[in-house]
């Protein structure tokens, strides 16, 4: 394999593990800040052990988050110098803002959070989680906002050519509120308040199917919910105005979502596909017209698909495009509907009743996260060749003194770390969990103190 | 380019990453230095305070290399470009010592088994040594200068990296550290363990005076164009002189138990130490030993004056703020160490 495609393998994976947790810690910072605020208003001690818990969960997935975001930081550099020496000058700034305004003000706050609860009072530690959820908006806005200009470029020229060719920035706000930024960062926010708020119902679900703790529980459960059901529903649109976006400015993308072929013709909408690439067709299951009705609100106006560009300019893994752009979508209803049909149950009072219910809640953590993931992947493949859309293409955009067994090293290293990284987390996030929100349940605590006090 | 209270932008921009780093060199440097002392404590319960004294502070520490790396990104992406992939294999152990170190101070607590504990103690005081080591490693090697050609591109072998210079300022900058982060602990200890510490800031500071000296006698000698600009400029020599004196009191000030002071004194050695790499290396950035037309400058290698002045910009808001959140955090977590439920 060649150094472009280990790169390009090597780069999915590193963001793609980092991108487990981020969600997580933005999602979970937003209910935190819920429960503390219902502390600080109802002062009932019960949200207190209620934040604490989650806080202790936070700060594992966020030192997760932390090791592996910095990682990505350095990957341009290592990787990518090309395209760092033709980028630097446009987002490179937004990139120093990130660490400046965002990361700065998380990590500041971060030690006041999980360690402060003895040292302040209660109203300076629910600042505290208020600038630690804020900071990690932050960044998402700058990080995405960055990834946003690559996808939609605006405010640049491009001085120079060939090997030295780089883009410049003429107009700052341009660059931020490029064409895509807005709604994928609000797209992205979502996500995250999905993955934060299933995680915190996935847990719930879980104590409530084993009696545990249930009115600690059934609390957390009711929070996350609203939090989750207008979270589902606005992704809906959100998720809606990107794809018109997507429509206007990266056409080529927007065919190999929907895996349409014809170079200009109305075009549908699937619901499950197969994209068949020698043959240059989709087979599956579709809504005629669909496509063309959601991006233009009638039946008749034709689309240009894909063959409508030179296939050098199309995207290569069209499958992968199809295909997770097309889970994204359905995990998206699958949300709305389980959302919907909680809130209705409580409604009639029947919520903690259904067992198979909270069973499908405990394990409904996975599909927000698998969403995000896919998400990306459809917005990240589909975007190739180019690296920055219509201007760098990626087998352009590498590191010139980097060899493919150096990559390959690396990638190597990287998965057996990340796969270690990932082992524990899981036993220990699950051990917390067992353990539950309260000091009474560590029976043996002072025994295993003196035990590992012995060497 | 345009032009700052007579300052070009460029040079500006230098002196931001200049001194971010030195914050980033004195706020990390004595928590990796408490890391590389971890395994001279025996006990379980020294070890929960030694770990708790950094505990609420050095992830925040850690982002000033994160706002280090994104500065250099944005005002010389060439640099950037340049130095990371030159360096590619070290850099990438150095990514996976960053890791193990987060974790290890992370996952130990979690588990009261007495061989977890060891192997993330072990895996704690490595990774943090070796850290410190190859930001020296690094440094070494950005002061002597690479084989770049005229794209930035690095022509040199993979082991190119170890060269003796660069290794003598990696134990340098391991020592320094392990001053640095012993006198912190002093701060922060009671009892038998600061009894003990006060020990190793002694044994640490004597290590750091030797490799200092060792290293200044071989530049001296071997790379001169290290000290041109001090010889040249004799009314630099202050700096070096300073420098001296500031070691030379944290001994003094350790025996009369000034221990902030003593803090603040290791605090300006690191300092001192970076401004004379700054004002030797300027204004050069990566020199190229192929051929000094391909040398990468402040001037040649810099982002647009545009975006250099956006830049600044943010600097002048940011800054102040985040040095505001570090405060309020040392501020917070004053005072020796408590255990509590919460901690590691
Ligand atoms: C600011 C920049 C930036 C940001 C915020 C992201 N990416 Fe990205 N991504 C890149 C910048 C980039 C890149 C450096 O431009 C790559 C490397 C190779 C390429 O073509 O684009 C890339 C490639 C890339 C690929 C490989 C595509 C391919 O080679 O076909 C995947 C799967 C992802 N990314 C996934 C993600 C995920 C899951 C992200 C969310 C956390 C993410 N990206 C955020
Ligand atoms: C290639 C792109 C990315 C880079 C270079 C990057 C870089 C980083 C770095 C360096 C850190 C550690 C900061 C610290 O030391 O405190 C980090 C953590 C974090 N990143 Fe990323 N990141 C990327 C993608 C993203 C995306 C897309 C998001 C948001 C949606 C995000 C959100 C966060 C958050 C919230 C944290 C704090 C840790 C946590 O909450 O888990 N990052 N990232
Ligand atoms: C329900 C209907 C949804 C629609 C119509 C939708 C639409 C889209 C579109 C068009 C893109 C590509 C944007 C681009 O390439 O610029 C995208 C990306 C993405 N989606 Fe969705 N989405 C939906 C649901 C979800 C859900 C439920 C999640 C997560 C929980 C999610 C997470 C993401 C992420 C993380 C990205 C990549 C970031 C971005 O490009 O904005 N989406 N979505």
């Amino acid at each position: 394999m060649d150094v472009e495609i280990l790169s390009r393998i090597q780069f999915a994976f590193t963001i793609s593990f980092h991108y487990i947790y981020p969600p997580l810690s933005i999602g979970l910072g937003l209910c935190m800040v819920a429960m503390e605020g219902l502390f600080l208003r109802t002062g009932n001690k019960m949200y207190e052990d209620m934040t604490r818990f989650f806080t202790k969960i936070f700060a594992l997935i966020f030192g997760l988050g932390v090791a592996t975001g910095i990682v990505m930081e350095f990957e341009f550099g290592t990787n990518w110098a090309t395209y760092s020496k033709y980028v630097g000058d446009v987002f490179g700034s937004a990139l120093a803002a990130e660490g400046i305004f965002a990361f700065a003000l998380e990590a500041g706050f971060l030690g006041v959070l999980v360690f402060g609860w003895d040292r302040v009072k209660p109203a300076t530690h629910f600042f505290a989680t208020i600038m630690v959820f804020l900071g990690s908006m932050f960044s998402a806005i700058w990080i995405v906002v960055a990834n946003s200009w690559q996808q939609t470029p605006r405010g640049y020229r491009v001085v120079g050519d060939g090997l030295e060719a780089r883009a410049e920035i003429t107009d700052f706000w341009a660059m931020v509120f490029n064409p895509s930024s807005i709604e994928r960062v609000s797209h992205v926010w979502v996500g995250s308040f999905l993955a934060g708020s299933f995680l915190v119902l996935s847990i719930s679900a879980y104590y409530i199917r084993k009696n545990k703790h249930l009115q600690f529980s059934t609390a957390a459960f009711r929070i996350a919910l609203v939090i989750a059901t207008v979270s589902a529903l606005s992704q809906l649109f959100i998720g809606h105005k990107s794809a018109e976006v997507v429509a206007e400015h990266q056409p080529a993308k927007l065919a190999a979502f929907e895996g349409h072929f014809d170079s200009l013709a109305v075009a549908d909408m699937y619901l499950v596909g197969w994209i068949d690439k020698k043959e240059e067709k989709t087979i599956g299951l579709s809504i005629p017209k669909g496509l063309t009705f959601l991006t233009h609100q009638d039946f008749t106006t034709p689309i240009k698909g894909l063959k409508g560009f030179p296939v050098a300019d199309r995207p290569g893994a069209l499958n992968i495009v199809f295909q997770s752009y097309h889970i994204m979508i359905t995990i998206g209803m699958v949300l709305i509907g389980l959302t919907l049909y909680a809130c209705f149950l409580w409604y009639k009072g029947l919520l903690f009743q259904k067992k198979w219910l909270m069973t499908v809640f405990q394990f409904s953590v996975l599909l927000p996260q698998l969403a995000n993931q896919a998400g990306w992947f459809a917005a990240e493949t589909g975007r190739q060749p180019w690296v920055v859309y219509g201007l760098l293409r990626t087998s352009n955009a590498l590191s010139k003194s980097v060899t493919a067994n150096q990559v390959l090293f690396s990638l190597i290293l990287f998965t057996l770390v990340y796969l270690l990284l990932f082992i524990l987390f899981i036993y220990l996030l699950n051990k917390k969990i067992l353990h539950g929100p309260y000091k009474a349940d560590v029976v043996h605590r002072p025994q295993q103190e003196s035990m590992a006090d012995q060497f | 380019m345009d032009t700052f209270l007579g300052i070009d932008y460029a040079t500006w921009w230098y002196l931001v990453i200049g001194a971010v780093f030195t914050g980033y060199a004195i706020l990390d440097g004595f928590d990796l230095g408490a890391g590389s002392l971890h395994l001279f404590f025996k006990k379980e319960e020294s070890r929960r305070i030694a770990l708790n004294a950094i505990g609420p502070v050095w992830d925040g520490n850690e982002v000033w290399l994160v706002i280090g790396g994104g500065t250099l990104f944005s005002g010389f992406p060439k640099v950037y470009a340049s130095i990371f992939s030159a360096f590619y294999i070290p850099f990438m152990l150095f990514l996976t010592m960053l890791i193990f170190r987060a974790i290890s101070i992370e996952f130990r607590s979690k588990e009261p088994m007495k061989w977890w504990r060891k192997t993330w103690d072990i895996s704690y005081c490595v990774s943090s040594t070796l850290l410190g080591f190859s930001l020296g490693i690094i440094l070494g090697n950005v002061l002597l200068g690479i084989p770049i050609d005229a794209q930035g591109n690095f022509t040199g072998s993979t082991l190119y990296f170890l060269n003796p210079y660069a290794i003598m300022v990696g134990i340098t900058t391991v020592a320094l550290f392990m001053m640095h982060g012993a006198i912190f602990l002093v701060m922060k200890t009671e009892n038998r363990l600061y009894a003990k510490l006060t020990i190793l800031v002694k044994h640490s500071t004597i290590f750091f005076v030797i490799s200092i000296l060792l290293l200044s006698f071989y530049t001296l000698l071997y790379v001169p164009h290290l000290s041109e600009r001090i010889r040249h400029n004799s009314w630099m020599f202050i700096i070096p002189i300073m420098m001296v004196l500031s070691v030379a009191n944290i001994t003094r000030l350790i025996a009369k138990r000034k221990y902030l002071v003593a803090f603040m004194c290791s605090s300006l050695t690191v300092a001192l130490l970076l401004i004379i790499v700054a004002i030797e290396l300027y204004p050069n950035l990566v020199i190229s030993t192929l051929d000094p037309a391909y040398t990468l400058t402040v001037q040649n290698a810099s982002s647009s004056a545009k975006s250099l002045e956006i830049q600044l910009m943010f600097v002048a808001v940011g800054v102040p703020l985040a040095a505001a959140y570090t405060g309020f955090m040392f501020w917070t977590f004053r005072g020796k160490v408590k255990l509590d439920e919460m901690s590691y």
